[in-house]
């Protein structure tokens, strides 16, 4: 069993840009940093959920927290579990705890002070799946409570679109941005205690985008399901929503205008 | 480095297969669909909640938030207490024998208790504006939180003093 037409295969592969050089070029010091990452396995439930550390380069690392998972999980641990998909902070997939902070780890920078470690944990207070990757199931059974899709009987004359003044279209801002990543939502102490009844502020901030919309003709049945001690009221203006969304969103704001809303009534 | 071992596993594998049939070293075991719904029951009774207040990043957010919830409790039971003791036992708790056992302190007791009075009640008050600004949507932005809660933290350190000294 020979090993030399092995090796030389393995040189093809591995021919990157540097080393096809005849003096490699930008030889970046070693930057190791150690990342800390919660770790729980559905195959071993008894096992109690652990912090594992990864020591990786970051100057053989991207920018972002997701590059330095990605490499971890491909060079390191392939058992690491995370979501992702997008990696530019369109699809909301790898919401999770960074440094205490929910974001997304493809929009967060790697903080380049490599004394201090970097912890990772999944988005506080839900049940783990695995790892990284929280049960989302009560957070999207939440949002499609509030029907999120326009609702109007009575289609306009011509048969065509639903026309909105450009007055009324920019309510809309800052709102139908929303990725329901879930950053907000878990972040939100209120959330956390009481997420069976509470609908939390990523869904609120939707419900309030299809109250805002002119062309929706169920305002009123839709303000009258928050009408309750617990659905929107136990918003108690904290604000960890508004300072976390990634996308620089404002739920809170959103909240505070159907609260005064439904107070007006 | 690492691509080449990659490389190299790569290329073991295809050999490797082309002279045996793949060995398995992992077993599987074969279900029907319905099974889906059981196992995933069954997972879900036994999976973690993940941590929260204890690894999330103390911010001007919510810290305040529990102090204001904090100090509202503790003036609250004062006030109950105090007006419940009254009510039981109105000749020990009269404006007359408190005037009379505070005076009968220390000063560094006095100046301790007041501040220990002092600091929830500033607060308290001056966080109940925030709040009530914020219903009528004013600063509703994270510029605004925190514009507005270090306002209330000197005005509470303020007002502590203040208090105190009267």
């Amino acid at each position: 069993m020979s090993r030399l037409p092995v090796v030389r295969l393995a040189r093809q592969f591995s021919s990157s840009a540097t080393r096809a050089l005849a003096t490699p070029v930008g030889q970046k010091p070693v930057l190791n940093k150690e990342f800390k990452i919660y770790r729980w396995n559905p195959d071993e439930p008894a096992k109690k959920p652990t912090l594992q550390s990864y020591t990786i380069d970051l100057n053989q690392t991207g920018p972002m927290v997701l590059d330095a998972l990605i490499k971890i999980k491909n060079e390191v641990d392939p058992t690491l579990t995370f979501r992702r998909s997008c990696r530019e902070g369109i699809c909301g997939s790898c919401a999770m705890n960074i440094d205490g902070q929910n974001t997304l780890a493809c929009l967060c920078r790697i903080d380049r002070n490599a004394g201090k470690d970097s912890k990772i944990y999944p988005l506080p207070h839900m049940y783990v799946v695995k790892d990284l990757v929280p049960d989302l199931t009560q957070f999207y059974k939440q949002y499609k409570s509030i029907k999120p899709y326009l609702q109007n009987p009575n289609p306009p004359a011509d048969g065509k679109e639903f026309l909105q003044s450009p007055e009324d279209r920019k309510k809309l801002d800052g709102m139908y941005e929303c990725i329901l990543c879930a950053c907000c939502s878990t972040s939100c102490p209120s959330y956390w205690w009481n997420q069976d009844e509470y609908l939390g502020p990523a869904t609120l901030m939707q419900a309030y985008r299809w109250i805002a919309d002119s062309r929706d003709s169920h305002t009123a049945e839709r303000k009258e399901v928050l009408q309750n001690e617990m659905s929107l009221f136990r918003c108690h203006t904290i604000f960890n929503c508004s300072r976390t969304c990634p996308k620089g969103l404002n739920p809170a704001q959103a909240i505070q205008r159907i609260k005064l809303e439904l107070a007006a009534e | 480095m690492l691509s080449t071992t990659r490389a190299l596993g790569l290329g073991r594998r295809s050999i490797l297969s082309a002279r045996t049939t793949a060995r398995r070293t992992v077993q599987t075991q074969s279900l029907p669909p319905s099974k889906a719904t059981e196992i995933l029951n069954q997972q879900r009774l036994l999976r973690p909640s993940s941590p929260h207040f204890t690894i999330y990043q103390p911010q001007l957010t919510w810290i305040p938030s529990i102090v204001n919830r904090a100090t509202g409790g503790a003036l609250s039971a004062l006030l109950y207490g105090f007006s419940l003791a009254y009510l039981v036992a109105p000749g020990t708790f009269d404006s007359v024998h408190v005037v009379e056992f505070v005076a009968g302190l220390p000063d560094a007791v006095k100046y301790a208790g007041k501040a220990l009075l002092a600091a929830p009640f500033a607060f308290h008050g001056l966080n109940g504006i925030r709040h009530l600004l914020w219903d009528m949507g004013k600063f509703m932005s994270i510029k605004g939180v925190y514009q507005t809660g270090y306002t209330v933290i000197a005005g509470t350190a303020v007002g502590t003093v203040v208090l105190v000294l009267l």
